[in-house]
């Protein structure tokens, strides 16, 4: 062994010992900002973001995913898939109690799943391969599906399936239960208090099946409604956490720079949030491919990263972000360009109509993007008037297809059949609802990817259908795709562990502990 | 008088009705559905989905019916159930009252000794120095936007000298009890109360000055005057209290907007009041919420109007009550 190597081992063992030896301590209380205030904290029946980042302590999944997307063990402990992939068996924790003290068990697990049927409407979607579930024994639970659905180890974290407790909801009317306002869940946390307007409060559970977690006392959520003030109640330590999203972007760079400040952009693989313009690809202008692919060319997305996103995120090159499955950049590329940009609307006959754009109404980084977008294109000579709504009355204009380009950001759940497909499938247009297919566009052979894509075998198979639909769509730009988004977690540096998975901070603290 | 009072109310009852009415068209007149918004934060819209979540929040049954169905449960003082945060509407809005009361009654206190006192100041010193300094003192709170007001007051006495805290409505975690936590509310309160007091000092201050010049010229100040009364007296007792009225008049209408008026100052120190939760509901089309919120400040403004007009005749023995 050369002495340059051993010294790079030493080195190496020398830098990771500290990190090794840091035991995590028990005990203390953290103060995180959560915005919104959630309207509830039950995760069956509401799922919006803040719902699931605080309930996603009290509520767990059969399943977490590591920041690979890879299936971890959670109530769960282990799984085996058939030899033809279409029976999926589950084993079950044993010892799980739910925080009022009565055994989770299969019962539960299949409870859970009808009522989520009912009043969640992605799972209910995540669900349609499904034949039948049963449960041989109180610790065990088989899924047969029809045929076989690639991304169904997917689909079992605790914001797509939360388990809920069966005791407390059969047979009552879900959306009055009382339990709604006071959950019961079997997570590392327990609800304690919530005051309206101030901060919600959970407990540690003593009960927790893993031994020793979770450290953490207690957790108060403060709900601070003004983006400046929840940065000053950073800034004078009166909270130590600030989720993603939590402050306005122009404040990360000055935030990160405080004193034992920490930051990171991990915990958002799962979700994989993915910003494009919405396209009305059925009437005026934009119904013609040369005129979005011009779109394509005139927006500087790189200014768009580096100004308003302080240099955070990734230019996105087509429909699937990068941390998705069979995600591929070997695609047609739309550079910053507009002189291509204004010989393509040449070329498509574009004489000046007008072009209604619409911002998102989500804050003031959002409103910049607005004005950005609307000056690149103005540059390249469209003719651009921008249209203010709210967020509900921008989504009315959206569902109702009564708009030409409009801002939005998804989430895309680790894999194309989960997160993606949703929005270019002509089966997924429908009139008067948002996020599905709202453009408009309709392409056979796209359909058909999609459709075999879910169900195809093996991997390796998968992978080619959809990277194929991948280069398709890029070529034909049924949205413009802007930017695979960071939310940056601002922490102090005491706050250990808090991101363990590629949920992030949506999957709970129960690993977080700090060091005092 | 007491006629006057059952009078007043039943004016109030048919006034309130009509409020109710055109609020729950106006409501529905913006773009916007419930259910969409539900539908597409789950992260999943499909066309069952909405159309369970309209069924739930009976927004499939025609508009008649809707409005009959809300103005029956009002009758029986039902304000209805938010499906969005699956609570009865009168249940979150009582949870926010005391902050906001606490909040607005604190501001407008403030708002209306200031304001009185330096009016007075300024009328009695008219065209002095102390006259031109109070008058731009009132206006800087007046002109300068509420949010504005607010992050200042945050930047200096929080961020900079840590004196007063920055949000919220006490210490969350404290646990104080008894004194202490009267201390600790009081101390959170001072801020939001004095942003939005101070905003509203300044048309007090101003009425008040201009309507006690206007008396100071009246007849029977001189006759005052002639009669030897010393001038503290004169200004206490005929110019100030003849010149109060129309600054009831302004106070009346201020105590009702107070209550939904506080928006902006509950955002930005994050006070757990009524003009957050109504902001909340009209973003999230909340239909039944934000009808409540309506409700509740509508009926406050009628109560405070008619306050007011009892006030009138304290101030003004002159006044009688029409019956």
């Amino acid at each position: 062994m050369s002495k340059r190597v051993l010294l790079g081992i030493l080195l190496a063992c020398g830098l990771t010992a500290p990190a090794l030896a840091q035991e995590p301590k028990t005990g203390g209380v953290i103060n995180a900002v959560i915005q919104p205030e959630p309207p509830g904290l039950m995760l069956a029946m509401v799922q919006n973001g803040p719902v699931q980042m605080v309930a996603g302590n009290i509520f767990e999944g059969l399943l977490r995913y590591s920041p690979k997307l890879e299936p971890q063990p959670e109530l769960a402990e282990s799984w085996s898939v058939s030899d033809d992939a279409k029976t999926y068996t589950f084993k079950l924790r044993k010892g799980v109690t739910w925080h009022d003290g009565k055994p989770f068990t299969a019962a539960d697990v299949l409870f859970s799943i009808e009522m989520l049927k009912q009043t969640h409407a992605r799972a209910r979607n995540n669900l349609v391969q499904v034949d039948k579930i049963e449960a041989p024994d109180d610790y065990t639970v088989v899924f047969t599906l029809k045929q076989p659905f690639g991304p169904f180890l997917g689909i079992f974290e605790v914001g797509s399936m939360p388990m809920v407790p069966k005791h407390l909801y059969e047979g009552t009317d879900f959306k009055t239960n009382p339990y709604n306002n006071a959950p019961i869940g079997t997570g590392p946390f327990m609800f304690k208090e919530w005051q309206k307007g101030s901060f919600i409060r959970l407990v540690k559970n003593p009960n927790y099946y893993e031994k020793g977690k979770p450290y953490l006392d207690e957790i108060y959520w403060q709900v601070i409604p003004d983006a400046a003030a929840r940065s000053v109640a950073y800034e004078t330590g009166k909270v130590d956490v600030l989720p993603g999203g939590s402050v306005e972007n122009f404040d990360v760079p000055r935030l990160s720079k405080l004193k034992d400040t920490c930051v990171t952009g991990a915990g958002w693989e799962f979700f994989s949030p993915l910003a494009w313009l919405w396209l009305n690809n059925r009437q005026g202008p934009l119904a013609d491919k040369r005129v979005r692919q011009a779109v394509m060319y005139a927006i500087d997305r790189d200014f768009a990263k580096d100004v308003i996103w302080n240099g955070l995120g990734k230019v996105a090159t087509g429909p699937s972000a990068s941390a998705i499955k069979y995600y591929t950049d070997d695609v047609p590329k739309y550079p910053y360009d507009p002189a291509k940009a204004k010989a393509l609307l040449k070329e498509a006959g574009y004489k000046g109509e007008k072009i209604r754009l619409l911002p998102l109404a989500y804050g003031e980084t959002w409103q910049r993007w607005g004005e950005a977008v609307k000056q690149n294109l103005q540059d390249v000579g469209m003719n651009i008037e921008t249209i203010a709504t709210d967020v509900a009355g921008g989504n009315q204009k959206i569902g109702d297809w009564d708009y030409d380009i409009a801002f939005t950001y998804l989430y895309q759940y680790g894999d194309p059949a989960l997160g993606v497909g949703r929005n270019y499938v002509s089966s997924a247009i429908a009139k008067g609802q948002v996020f599905n297919n709202v453009e408009g566009y309709s392409n056979p052979e796209i359909d058909k990817l999609f459709a075999d894509g879910a169900v195809a075998t093996p991997d390796s198979k998968r992978k080619e259908i959809y990277e194929k639909a991948q280069k398709i769509l890029v070529e034909d730009v049924p949205v413009a795709w802007m930017l695979e988004l960071q939310f940056p977690t601002i922490t102090r540096c005491k706050v250990k562990n808090l991101i363990t998975t590629g949920i992030g901070v949506n999957d709970g603290f129960k690993d977080a502990w700090l060091d005092k | 008088m007491l006629s006057f009072v059952a009078q007043r109310v039943v004016k109030g009852v048919i006034v309130l009705l009509a409020i109710v009415v055109l609020n729950f068209f106006l409501i529905r007149l913006a773009p916007g559905d419930p259910a969409v918004v539900m539908a597409g934060e789950a992260g999943a819209s499909d066309q069952i989905f909405v159309q369970q979540l309209k069924e739930k929040f009976g927004l499939d049954k025609p508009l008649p019916e809707q409005l009959f169905i809300y103005v029956k449960g009002i009758a029986t003082l039902d304000l209805g159930f938010s499906f969005r945060q699956q609570a009865p509407v009168s249940k979150l809005i009582l949870e926010r009252l005391p902050a906001t009361l606490l909040l607005t009654l604190t501001a407008f206190t403030i708002s209306l000794m200031l304001g009185v006192l330096f009016g007075t100041f300024a009328a009695r010193f008219a065209g002095t120095f102390l006259d031109t300094a109070i008058t731009v003192f009132a206006l800087i709170f007046y002109a300068m936007p509420i949010f504005w007001v607010a992050l200042m007051g945050i930047l200096l006495f929080s961020v900079t000298t840590d004196w007063l805290p920055s949000f919220g409505y006490e210490t969350v975690g404290a646990n104080l009890t008894g004194l202490a936590h009267v201390i600790d509310v009081a101390q959170h309160l001072i801020m939001p109360a004095m942003t939005l007091g101070l905003f509203f000092m300044a048309t007090y201050t101003r009425m008040t000055r201009a309507s006690m010049l206007e008396v100071k010229r009246l007849d029977f100040v001189k006759t005052a005057r002639a009669k030897g009364l010393s001038d503290a007296v004169i200004q206490r007792r005929h110019v100030l209290r003849n010149a109060l009225l129309p600054v009831v008049t302004l106070a009346g209408v201020h105590s009702g907007t107070l209550i939904g008026g506080a928006v902006i100052t509950e955002t930005v120190f994050a006070w757990p009041g009524i003009g957050r939760l109504m902001y909340d509901a009209l973003l999230q089309r909340d239909y039944n919420l934000l009808l409540g919120v309506f409700v509740i400040c509508s009926a406050m403004v009628l109560i405070f109007n008619l306050i007011t007009d009892l006030v009138y005749r304290l101030v003004d023995p002159r006044i009688e009550y029409a019956t």
